[in-house]
């Protein structure tokens, strides 16, 4: 029934949101229709950086409590995380290369430090397949999600730390039009409902994980 | 339209990717749920 209820909540904001990107918005004078990425853009960088901020909430927590579903917790997230935050380069790379004329730099402190995140993301998975034991690689796992939540910040403050081609930070500080920031606030809403929607499914998945483990030690 | 072509790809990449992950997680699921379906069966018969 909740899930029944996520489901449809996520579905109804998509529609909404894609009904308010392709024909409720205007087109931005400056960039024309491509910006309309932008209304992606926003969802897929902040869903980045909400998983973490959930595995580094569910990996302290396992390393404190040590109760598995902490665990559960974090790893589920990094595995929706992952997926959000190499939507996010892509996208980007796609709205990059229109408007700076390049796939790709270096030199942009806000793409790095994502490029970084979604490194530390696979040094999640990588140090939970290589350990000897299950328990082990889900303590190092754990390690790897709490000193990788530096990068959150990082990439938060970059573009009013540093000074890139990426653009200053523009949705609270008044720096859209009304119809603008309505529609990118109902894409966050969309998308931040699809996450939780993938989240508790993938720890619905791992619980069975772990029922499946205890009915193979029950029968022998 | 100019850069049409940029946006329809970041979309369909976009969706591409969610589907495509939503696909694997029911399949997933399904597996899952065999699995767990055939162990409780094998159990209750060794119970019976």
């Amino acid at each position: 029934m909740k899930r029944n209820i996520q489901l449809w909540l996520s579905l109804v904001l998509m529609l909404v949101a894609l009904y308010l990107v392709f024909v409720y918005v205007p087109t931005e004078k400056e960039m024309g229709i491509v910006q309309r990425i932008f209304y992606l853009m926003v969802p897929t960088a902040w869903l980045a950086l909400l998983s973490f901020l959930v595995v580094f909430i569910g990996s302290t927590l396992y390393l404190v409590k040590r109760g598995l579903k902490w665990d559960i917790l974090a790893h589920s997230s990094a595995e929706v995380g992952i997926v959000f935050t190499t939507l996010a380069l892509i996208v980007g790379s796609l709205w990059a290369k229109p408007i700076w004329g390049v796939w790709w730099t270096w030199e942009e402190p806000r793409l790095t430090s994502t490029l970084v995140l979604w490194f530390i993301y696979f040094a999640y998975f990588m140090v939970r397949s290589f350990a000897s034991e299950e328990f082990r690689g889900a303590r190092f796992a754990a390690v790897v999600g709490i000193i990788g939540f530096v990068d959150i910040p990082i990439i938060a403050l970059a573009t009013t730390l540093w000074r890139g081609i990426h653009p200053p930070p523009l949705i609270f500080q008044g720096g859209l039009a009304p119809s603008m920031l309505l529609t990118v606030l109902v894409s966050v809403a969309a998308f931040t409902a699809l996450y939780f929607l993938l989240l508790f499914q993938v720890i619905s998945m791992k619980n069975d994980v772990t029922e499946v483990r205890k009915l193979k030690e029950l029968r022998g | 339209m100019e850069n049409f072509g940029y946006l329809l790809a970041a979309f369909s990449m976009a969706w591409a990717l969610v589907f495509g992950y939503v696909l694997l997680l029911l399949n997933r699921q399904k597996r899952l749920q065999q699995e767990i379906n055939s162990l409780k069966e094998v159990l209750k018969e060794k119970a019976s």
